[in-house]
């Protein structure tokens, strides 16, 4: 089955009387288990495109399909609802709410989910053990590293394993050591669970990991390139 | 209302602690007033109450039924004088007295009044009634069957008459026909309130009930709980305890003086008019507080939200901390208000003018503010809740939060 399909998908945005193309008719399918660099300049439409997959935008025109199910027509809070259960979002800053410690940054999108807290607590910590931060989840953001906190998000992201994890530009703030522990964290994930990723990039060092790389150009894919991981 | 939600938004309150403790600060500061002004309207209400009904009503009376209405001479209560006896010793108390009272016109060599005279037990009116302690010329009945009438100055004034002096009643008995009696005045008594002052007289319950006819009843039995808050319980305990088919009633003082409540409760509603701008203030100051607040985290709500929490679920979490913050007033304004309170409850609380004023109407000079649940509770519960109330709009304007907007917006 597909994990994402997008037939035709236009955005435009106007800013004040300029127009600006977001994204310019774009097809795409992704596989269930895939693991997909989306490769731009910057201001090429990664962020939009991740955005109307993951239902926070919606296009213009065109259609989307989730899990062969269609997401473009949902109202706003079926959107919140599958983003809640069903997709990781992982942005370029880390994006933690800085007064929960890491345990409850995670634990707070558990709770959110419904999850009962004794099994919040066993998950938490087990992802902070998968994601190797093992005896830093009463930290707070402030107390961590950049990388630390970005596998904070990492964690919020995937702990109640999400079929599809969309993220923006993870390692645009990291340094290169801690971005290939990062990618080797995702792809780990991929393989272990089968999870899905999108990752919005122009770092060569998050390519490198890619089965396959999608490029865009000002909203247009330019090029779909597969190929056998380095 | 789950864990993690709870300590996000306890920790909220701190992110920007003077401000949180300013809005606070604002709470605990009206919440003190309230708690003080509505103790002493409560502890003045209870004063006024006890001052009036230890003068007039007592805080429950034995009637039969319809006396209230028409006081019409007819509608008695039987041997009275037994059953106040027998409520005194069922009851075990010596706060209980036996009544009577009829219209008739007083004359003095020079002058005539009509005027309202009861019938009392010399021996427990003293314990049910503040009247023979006002007696401030001669004394206060003490026989029960002397010929004898205690009145108050205004009337004494008016009829020109003083102690040792005789006067004339003339009244219909309880069966209709002509009363007569001439009785010795050896006492006048100063209420300060006019009405009882120009137009009211006590004369001993035997003698009354000869002079017009009574056949040993009366038309009331007056009871005396020990405070406020007891009549009702002692108002069961006395219906309980009356003759099976003579149709007696048990009235409450609120019943029996239906305008003092009024008053009361008028009085109550227009302090409202002022703690309402009070309360006002505050809740403008948390509405302001929470906008400032929610603005500085739009990025994060924007998070939030594109992690699939809702805005419902978003505005739950301000109106929690707004809440949180009215709790915390609400709990600060209890602890120092009720502490005043309970200090001025024990000293009392006077300021100039007052001792004057209230010595007029013979009430004292000190007001003591009333320590009690309401009067600590009242003021701040309602200051919380529109402390939540003021939340509802930056709350609800989440929903108009785009997740993507929010999170391009500055941090
Ligand atoms: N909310 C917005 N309003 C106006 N222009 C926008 C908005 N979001 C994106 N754009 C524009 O759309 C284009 C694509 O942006 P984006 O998807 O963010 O690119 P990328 O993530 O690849 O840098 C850019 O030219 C950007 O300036
Ligand atoms: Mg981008």
């Amino acid at each position: 089955m597909k994990s994402v399909t997008c037939k035709q998908l236009c955005k435009t945005y106007h800013q004040g009387e300029v127009e600006v193309i977001g994204l310019d008719h774009v097809d795409l399918e992704i596989n269930e288990g895939g693991f997909v660099c989306l490769s731009a300049p910057s201001g090429g439409g990664k962020t939009t495109l991740l955005n109307a997959i993951g239902g926070l935008d919606t296009p213009d025109s065109g259609k989307i399909w989730l899990a062969g199910e269609r997401i473009d027509t949902l109202g706003k809070g079926e959107l919140a609802n599958m983003r809640l259960h069903r997709i990781g979002f992982v942005f370029q800053a880390y994006n933690l709410i800085p007064v929960l410690t890491a345990r409850e940054n995670i634990e707070f999108v558990m709770e959110v989910q419904g999850v009962p807290a004794d099994e919040r607590e066993k998950r938490s910590t087990a992802i902070l053990r998968e994601v190797g931060l093992e005896g830093l989840g009463d930290r707070r953001p402030a107390q961590m590293s950049g990388g630390q906190q970005q596998r904070v998000a990492v964690a919020r992201a995937i702990v109640s394993k999400p079929a599809l994890v969309l993220a923006d530009e993870p390692t645009a703030n990291l340094d290169s050591h801690t971005a290939e522990q990062l990618m080797e964290l995702f792809v780990e994930l991929n393989e272990h669970h089968g999870t899905t990723f999108v990752i919005a990039t122009h770092d060569q060092r998050v390519m490198r990991y890619a089965k396959r790389v999608i490029h865009m150009l000002d909203g247009k894919v330019v090029d779909d390139e597969r190929r056998d991981v380095a | 209302m789950s864990n993690i939600t709870f300590r996000l938004a306890w920790r909220n309150l701190w992110r920007r602690k003077r401000r949180t403790w300013l809005t606070v600060g604002a709470m605990v500061f009206s919440n003190i007033i309230l708690v003080f002004l509505i103790s002493m309207q409560l502890g003045m209400y209870a004063m006024m109450i006890e001052n009036t009904l230890r003068a007039q009503t007592g805080h429950l009376q034995v009637q039969a039924p319809g006396y209230k209405d028409d006081l019409k001479m007819r509608q008695v209560v039987p041997d009275v004088i037994d059953l106040a006896a027998k409520l005194r010793s069922e009851i075990g108390s010596d706060e209980i007295a036996a009544r009577a009272s009829a219209f008739a016109l007083v004359s003095s060599e020079e002058r005539s009044y009509g005027l309202q005279i009861s019938g009392v037990e010399p021996e427990f009116e003293t314990r049910v009634s503040s009247l023979p302690g006002l007696v401030t010329e001669g004394r206060f009945l003490e026989d029960a069957m002397a010929e004898e009438i205690v009145i108050g100055s205004v009337l004494a004034r008016n009829l020109r008459t003083g102690l040792g002096d005789e006067l004339t009643i003339i009244g219909s008995g309880r069966d209709g026909s002509f009363a007569a009696a001439v009785v010795t005045v050896v006492g006048v008594f100063e209420s300060g309130m006019p009405d009882m002052d120009r137009g009211f007289a006590e004369v001993p319950l035997g003698f009354f009930q000869d002079t017009f006819y009574m056949e040993g009843a009366g038309h009331s039995v007056v009871v005396m709980a020990p405070t406020l808050i007891q009549v009702g319980a002692l108002g069961g305990r006395v219906e309980s305890l009356l003759p099976a088919g003579e149709g007696l009633v048990v009235h409450n003082w609120d019943v029996l003086l239906p305008g003092l409540k009024q008053a009361i409760q008028a009085d109550f509603v227009s302090a409202w008019f002022m703690y309402g701008i009070l309360i006002i203030l505050v809740a403008f100051s948390v509405l302001n507080t929470q906008l400032m607040s929610v603005l500085e985290r739009t990025k994060e709500f924007g998070i939030t939200m594109s992690l699939g929490v809702t805005p419902g679920r978003l505005g739950r979490l301000v109106l929690l901390e707004s809440g949180l913050m009215g709790s915390l007033g609400l709990l600060l304004g209890i602890v120092f208000g009720g502490a005043l309170v309970a200090w001025l409850g024990h000293t009392g609380f006077t300021y100039p003018g007052l001792e004057e004023m209230a010595g007029q109407f013979n009430l004292p000079g000190r007001i003591y503010p009333q320590f009690s649940a309401i009067g600590l509770l009242m003021g701040p519960m309602i200051v919380l809740l529109a402390s939540v109330t003021a939340s509802i709009y930056p709350a609800v304007r989440l929903h108009w939060l785009e997740p993507v907007a929010a999170m391009r917006a500055a941090e």
